[in-house]
């Protein structure tokens, strides 16, 4: 099972470099991390997916909420989130088959960026689901480089 | 007045109470050993090694219940005092240790005597830091105080560039130390507590079953009133020793690998276990799916990570042992009728009886002989530290510890070259106590220089080596698991034909200008003992063991706790 996790840390030095330690010394299985700015400007928010039983989840929490520098974990198990990933295609393209790349952008809402003689690049921001479903389609015209962001996630509503 | 950042670590340390730090300096932290100098309050122990400065701040923590402090200089120093801060992160000792850094300048330069400190310790610590600025120093070492002694302890490294220590700013003597992402839970929700205690007393099989929390909280009084309200069955791991008198009859043992058969029996037959300030550790449960069948479990600890960790708990308490058995107290003063558990503790007392813990009492000179002995004579009042292997168990075994503090053993490190340092470092702490150092050959040799440091500075503690020139506990593992190839144990000749072993301990003892002895006859072992409490410097004793005794019980490995191989 995935989980998705969010937690608030302090914006300093070696903080990820103890997040991600704790995580390789506990032989988590991670997914995804990623860190970003917030609204308060001495905290980061790292959202991670991470693979496990609730038990690992579980573990996966205490072991965040001991960390000092770990303000505030945000546990979306049992809450309504929002999940969005980030990705960046370039698939091979030579001109006949633009326009159908073109399409299969246009299903997904996906923002064409780049084009070359031979190439076009296209970024795509959605749920995970969503990301692999375009990855499926694009495949067989070649990918040539591929990057995803990795997941951020909010819940919904008020809180 | 403006103070240089190496006088403000000191003003520090003095605001922490701290009287001892122990280290070794070099290059890097010149500027704070200069500011040491001047120092009334605050006495250096120069060790011999830096491990040494480590496991002796670690002693003087177990021993005292107050932070542990440690220096080193960068580079080797630094990388030096890892296995110091493992032990004690593991054992959650509280400790603080301060280490030079090269200039700010160099840093990530690959200076002179540069290491990455804070990325190699940081697996080793709670938390660590690295100062950029003379002014941060006050506020860090506040919270470095704070989180190495609060919630669950542990240990905390600062590393100060040498620039730093010499940089100049105010004072400040009452920082916020407070850490927004930090706030242990102490007193444990109230409700919770009380459906524990009920669920308790809805018991007619109950196991208290109580570790190093105990210890390190100071709940053994709180501890020892809750078991004798209740008479019920108590076993302690080996952090927990002394958190309930050993002598009481309703201590059971210790459980596990090389606990008693009574304290194993408990575990697979009660119906709920107490579990107090111990963690499930794989050395208690054995095979995990067979450990505690017919249990339910009700586990009270600070760390919310150790809570349902290895084996699930039915009824966790998160919070301070002492202030939750406190409160428990207090409910249970209001209960009349309590369970009564005589006819359980019936049912233990035959396995008791049936298996007790022994050894064979010939003519052979016997470690556990020696232990025995030093448990007569010392009245078991000795403060007992010990090195790790078989000789580690057997202390365990035959010295019975009424009180907390008594017994000191690097437990989840199972760190070889703890004992001697260790006990310097009790010692130190205790200037009145006896402090014997249970020892073995092999350990011993891993910190021995650190006799100097207990000549110099006159620390009298006695070295009892239970020589068996063996690497014991691994040669035991080979013995019985491994159809008796012994492989890279033998401390002794190579040589079939002599027995000759290497270091004559005697004669260490006497080179480092203390008392050495060699006892190779179970009828000497009274006098040598008597002698050595009377000396009043640190004594070596070489004890001549039998080479291939094995500490039983032993469950092996892997297997459920109730496969017991016992002595035949
Ligand atoms: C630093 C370290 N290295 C290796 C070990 C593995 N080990 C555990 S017990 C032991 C033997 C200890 O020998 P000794 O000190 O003579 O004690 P004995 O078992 O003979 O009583 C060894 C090598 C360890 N615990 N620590
Ligand atoms: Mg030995």
């Amino acid at each position: 099972m995935k989980h998705t996790i969010a937690a608030m840390v302090e914006n300093k030095p070696g903080v990820l470099a103890r997040i991600s330690g704790l995580f390789s010394a506990r032989a988590f299985n991670i997914m995804s991390l990623t860190v970003g700015e917030t609204e308060v400007s001495d905290v980061s928010r790292m959202t991670i997916v991470v693979k496990g039983d609730d038990k690992i989840l579980e573990q996966v929490g205490k072991q965040l909420n001991k960390l000092p520098d770990v303000i505030k974990v945000i546990d979306f198990k049992n809450e309504e989130f929002i999940d969005r990933d980030l990705m960046l295609v370039k698939v091979n393209a030579s001109k006949a088959l633009r326009g159908e790349i073109i399409e299969i952008a246009n299903i997904f809402r996906a923002n064409i960026l780049d084009v070359s003689a031979d190439t076009m690049t296209i970024e795509l921001t959605g749920r995970e689901t969503k990301l692999e479903g375009a990855i499926r389609l694009l495949r067989p015209y070649g990918i040539k480089e591929m990057v995803r962001a990795g997941v951020v996630a909010m819940s919904r509503g008020r809180k | 007045m403006k103070l240089r950042g190496a006088e403000i670590i000191l003003k520090c340390l003095e605001r922490e109470g701290v009287d001892t730090v122990f280290g070794i300096p070099g290059g890097s932290v010149i500027p704070l050993f200069d500011a040491l100098h001047d120092n009334k309050k605050i006495k250096l122990f120069l060790t011999r090694h830096e491990q040494g400065a480590a496991h002796m701040a670690d002693g003087y923590a177990r021993a005292s219940g107050k932070t542990g402090v440690c220096i080193a200089t960068s580079g080797p120093g630094a990388t030096n005092l890892v296995t110091g801060l493992a032990t004690a992160l593991l054992d959650s000792v509280p400790m603080v240790a301060v280490t030079g850094q090269v200039v700010s300048h160099l840093v990530g330069n690959d200076a002179f005597q540069e290491a990455d400190t804070t990325g190699i310790t940081r697996p080793v610590t709670k938390q660590n830091y690295l100062v950029t600025d003379v002014r941060d120093i006050s506020k860090t070492m506040a919270q470095a105080f704070y989180l190495a002694r609060s919630g669950r302890p542990g240990t905390v490294l600062i590393d100060v560039p040498s620039d730093i220590q010499k940089a100049e700013c105010e004072y400040d003597p009452k920082p916020d130390s407070s850490i927004r992402g930090y706030k242990p839970s102490k007193d444990g929700n109230p409700r919770q507590i009380k459906t524990a205690l009920n669920a308790l007393l809805s018991s007619k099989k109950l196991l208290v079953y109580a570790g190093g929390g105990v210890i390190s909280s100071g709940a053994a009084k709180e501890l020892t009133d809750f078991v004798r309200k209740l008479n019920a069955p108590v076993t302690l791991t080996l952090m927990g020793i002394g958190g309930f008198p050993g002598t009481d009859e309703l201590f059971i043992g210790m459980p596990g690998m090389h606990g008693t058969q009574a304290a194993n029996y408990a575990f697979q037959n009660c119906d709920m276990v107490f579990a107090v300030g111990a963690r499930f550790d794989d050395r208690v449960t054995g095979k995990v799916s067979a450990f505690a069948p017919h249990a339910k479990i009700v586990q009270v600890d600070i760390d919310p990570t150790s809570i349902s960790k290895n084996v699930t708990a039915d009824i966790p308490v998160v919070g301070d042992c002492k202030s939750v058995l406190r409160q428990m107290l207090i409910l249970l003063g209001g209960i009349q009728k309590t369970p009564d558990y005589t006819s359980w503790r019936k049912d233990i007392a035959v396995v008791s009886k049936k298996h007790p813990l022994c050894y064979k009492d010939d003519a052979v000179l016997r470690p556990q002989y020696v232990i025995d002995r030093f448990y007569q004579i010392t009245k078991g009042k000795a403060l007992v530290v010990t090195e790790v292997g078989q000789h580690q168990m057997w202390a365990e075994q035959f010295y019975k510890f009424d009180n907390p503090r008594r017994f000191i053993t690097s437990g989840g490190l199972g760190t070889m070259g703890y004992g001697l340092p260790g006990a310097i470092g009790a010692k130190r702490a205790c200037p009145d106590m006896e402090v014997i150092d249970i020892a073995g050959d092999g350990s011993t040799q891993m910190n021995i220089q650190e006799l100097a440091t207990a000549k110099v500075y006159g620390i009298k503690v006695i070295v009892a080596i239970l020589n068996n020139s063996y690497l014991g506990m691994v040669r035991q593992w080979q013995e019985l698991f491994y159809k008796k190839r012994y492989s890279g144990v033998l401390l002794g000749s190579q040589s079939s034909k002599d027995q000759k072993y290497w270091p004559d301990f005697k004669l260490v003892g006497e080179a480092y200008g203390l008392k050495g002895m060699r006892i190779e006859h179970k009828k000497d072992v009274d006098a040598a003992i008597k002698e050595a409490l009377a000396f009043k410097e640190t004594v070596v004793m070489d004890f001549q063991v039998a080479k291939e005794e094995n500490v039983f019980p032993i469950v092996p490995g892997g297997a459920s706790i109730d496969q017991i191989i016992d002595m035949s």
